[in-house]
């Protein structure tokens, strides 16, 4: 007969704890430690690069540019050169100037040439050969669209810069892809009403419509908003994108039975489109016995400095002007403006936006893991960058925030005094059921730079 | 009536374009004998003949006023144009009528750098087979579009038309179709003028000159000429400069409008072998008259009415008429007897 003797309770708390670290605790210290050899480009020296992919020539090279200012801006800021710009007025105080977690942040840059298939292959070269271990960047739909994959496919997080198309968030999202800027959809239901209340709902109107993912969502939510008013719509013409000359595509407006013109176009496509749909006299004619009116649905400072006063009262919408009064935006205006002597447009705002989010939420998850800065990104709610209280949803990374509807500015008080803010649409008016776009996030497991 | 009126003219304007650069390139090969894939390259240099002229006649001076303020807190910079300042009230008509002053820049620049281009390279290839005369002018048109992107950089220049240019005109009320039914850009209505203009010059040039006779003479049996004691060749080496002239003035009339980069040669470049080939290889009527029915095909291409019932007609129109002409007439429609039909 075996006599068993009753454990003690400091036996058994010995043995409980023992117990509870060796099946509990120690395999996250375990996995956090692994975590090191188990992801993309894990930062093992004392820098961490971030790899920036613009549009430096292409149809969108004027954004490229200033996004790449924006972005060289963040780093600065992130290091704790400079004013330190949106950091101070950030609601998230984690970051303090010293890099993302303790590493001095080091950045490549590449060109996307606002080709998709370019796109894809410089972020790539960024993720294998520069060790890039995010990639913010694209000022192109069909580009971010195919980089956002591509990082889902290598294990690395995507900040999207400028993409407006419905799908980025929508059917094409993936859970290594997150999305600062608005969409189409929040486009329409921002400058329906206003559309309704400046021109009527007794309308007729001729779309001109880029021919790729963004321009196609776009001219659907343009549709869907101006129909609901009571407008009706021409057969929608679309126009390959960089097509330069558009007279081709504007002569047979004059002739529609159209009084309203709904450029679907972004970039010098929008400059071009919109200069020469003036030359061909749009704005001073009369259809219909009303006023023939232009709108530019997704419209830019840099947009609106390109087509000069062919902007002025033409109506569209934002995702932030550097004139808003919010300290956050004055803030920004400032820091960049004293930097580069212009004031920065709205895609050099959401990208700077972009990265001082990404190193925030290394901070939070207290590792560079993706899977779990993906998940201090998801349902985060912030403030204190300029677009008033924002969230960014979870379940399609989509940032919800207050949408600018703008119009180009008939008495410029300075050169860079182009548009003004004439009404804001609230974060819940623009808020949207996220299945009504369809799409799977995908798995948060991270591939090793497959 | 009055959609098709509109339409037509914008095919007469894209025309225009086609046409002039063209018969640039139809006048080197009747000549020389080249297949020049550098002849996108010179439009695109006489549209940056107009970029230069530009930013040569603003430059400006650049004070501060301390007692204002940019808005992010530096004092404000205030710009003044040297041709303003040097000038007066000329200076602001030299800077608005830039465009079309840029012309008389762009003759001298344009003739020295097709002379230079046929003296230092085009001439040593001849002899050789079109295939290495298309791979080397292709090498140095890319050469010269890098240039560019070098010194200009690579996005577009927006060039502003003259402010007295800038509206619409009345097209339709001057043939009695009553006010603003149609309406054209005068710009575009100087263009095709401005291409009537120099193609007309250029056939002048070729039928009622000593020196004109000479060069179709040449055309034609270029070593008979030659035996006649005729030095021919530097009559060829003249043409090609014209070419590039020819080419040049059609960049610079181009650029208000779409604002030129360095590629906008390239953009050009297959669009205007087909104009060519269309017409006949070296027939310069033959490339006018392509170039205008290509302009006017592809207008009307991109009519919704016309989209609606072959989707997509409107960017493939130009190639399939190509392919059209080339089956049923292989030598385009104005081209010499034999030329392709071997």
């Amino acid at each position: 007969m075996t006599n068993f003797r009753s454990p003690s309770r400091r036996t058994l708390l010995r043995g409980g704890l023992a117990g509870i670290v060796a099946t509990g605790v120690s395999p996250l210290i375990f996995s956090k430690g692994a975590w090191a050899q188990e992801f993309c480009n894990n930062p093992t020296g004392d820098s961490v690069t971030l790899g920036f992919n613009m549009p430096l020539t292409g149809a969108y090279a004027d954004e490229g540019a200033d996004q790449q200012r924006a972005l060289e801006l963040a780093v600065q800021h992130l290091n704790g050169e400079g004013d330190g710009g949106l950091i101070p007025t950030f609601s998230s105080k984690t970051l303090k100037g010293n890099g993302i977690l303790g590493k001095k942040v080091a950045f490549v840059t590449g060109d996307d040439q606002t080709k998709a298939d370019a796109g894809r292959d410089s972020a790539r070269r960024m993720i294998e050969r520069d060790g890039a271990i995010m990639i913010c960047g694209a000022s192109s739909s069909a580009v971010a669209v195919a980089e956002q994959a591509l990082c889902q496919e290598m294990g690395v997080i995507y900040m999207a810069g400028l993409t407006h198309s419905n799908d980025t968030t929508g059917k094409d999202k993936k859970r290594y892809g997150f999305r600062h800027f608005f969409n189409a959809y929040q486009s329409g239901v921002a400058l329906g009403p206003v559309l309704g209340k400046q021109y009527g709902t007794d309308r007729v109107a001729y779309h001109l419509t880029s021919d790729y993912t963004w321009g196609w969502t776009q001219e659907e939510s343009m549709r869907k908003a101006t129909e609901a008013l009571g407008w009706k719509t021409i057969t929608p013409v679309r126009t390959p994108v960089g097509a330069g000359d558009f007279s081709q595509y504007l002569t047979p407006v004059l002739n529609s039975g159209a009084d309203v013109l709904i450029l679907n176009h972004y970039g010098f496509d929008g400059v071009n489109s919109l200069t020469q749909a003036v030359q061909f006299g749009m704005k001073d004619k009369e259809v219909n016995g009303k006023k023939f009116e232009i709108v530019l649905p997704l419209v830019s400072d840099l947009m609106a400095k390109g087509a000069g006063t062919a902007i002025q009262d033409v109506y569209g919408t934002g995702n932030w002007d550097w004139q808003l009064t919010d300290d956050a935006s004055k803030a920004f205006t400032k820091s960049f403006g004293a930097k580069y002597g212009q004031p920065p447009s709205q895609i050099a705002h959401t990208s700077y936006v972009q990265a001082l989010l990404y190193a925030d939420a290394v901070e939070r998850a207290g590792t560079f893991y993706p899977p779990e800065v993906i998940k201090a990104l998801e349902d985060f709610d912030f403030d204190g960058m300029g677009n008033g209280p924002t969230t960014y949803r979870g379940a399609d990374h989509q940032c919800f925030k207050q949408v600018y509807v703008v119009k180009g500015k008939e008495k410029p008080a300075n050169p860079f005094d182009l548009l003004e803010v004439v009404d804001t649409a609230s974060k819940d008016s623009v808020t949207y059921d996220p299945a009504i776009f369809g799409g799977e996030l995908g798995p948060y497991d991270p591939a090793m730079c497959a | 009536m009055d959609a098709i009126l509109a339409q037509l003219l914008n095919g007469l304007d894209k025309g225009g374009a086609y046409a002039l650069i063209a018969l640039g390139l139809t006048l080197v090969f009747g000549t020389l004998g080249v297949v020049n894939f550098a002849h996108g390259a010179l439009f695109m240099l006489g549209a940056f003949c107009a970029v230069t002229f530009r930013e040569l006649i603003t430059l400006e001076t650049v004070t501060t006023d301390p007692t204002q303020l940019s808005p992010w807190g530096t004092p404000l910079e205030i710009r003044t144009p040297l041709a303003q300042t040097w000038f007066g009230e000329w200076g602001g008509f030299l800077i608005d009528y830039s465009v079309p002053l840029s012309i008389l820049l762009a003759i001298p620049v344009m003739l020295l750098i097709g002379i230079a281009m046929e003296r230092g390279i085009i001439r040593f290839f001849y002899k050789r087979s079109h295939a290495e005369q298309i791979l080397v002018t292709y090498g140095l048109a890319i050469v010269l579009q890098e240039v560019v992107k070098a010194i200009f950089g690579p996005n577009p220049i927006s060039q502003p038309m003259p402010p007295a240019l800038a509206g619409a005109a009345d097209v339709g009320s001057w043939i009695g179709l009553g006010a603003n039914v149609v309406t054209y850009p005068w710009w575009r209505l100087v263009y095709f003028l401005f291409s009537l203009g120099v193609m007309g010059g250029v056939f002048a040039l070729l039928r009622f000159t000593t020196f004109g006779m000479v060069v179709r003479a040449g055309m034609a049996d270029r070593e008979t000429v030659g035996l006649l004691g005729v030095n021919i060749g530097r009559r060829f080496t003249i043409m090609f400069g014209l070419a590039a002239v020819v080419a040049g003035l059609a960049g610079v009339m181009y650029t208000p409008l779409v604002p030129p980069n360095y590629h906008l040669g390239m953009d050009f470049l297959v669009l205007s072998f087909v104009v060519v080939v269309v017409g006949g290889m070296g027939s310069l009527p033959g490339a006018v008259a392509a170039g205008f029915l290509l302009g006017i095909l592809q207008s009307f291409a991109s009519m919704n009415e016309v989209k609606t019932i072959i989707p997509g007609i409107d960017q493939i129109i130009v190639y399939a008429t190509a392919v059209v002409i080339l089956l049923v007439r292989p030598r385009g429609l104005m081209g010499r007897r034999g030329m392709m039909e071997s």
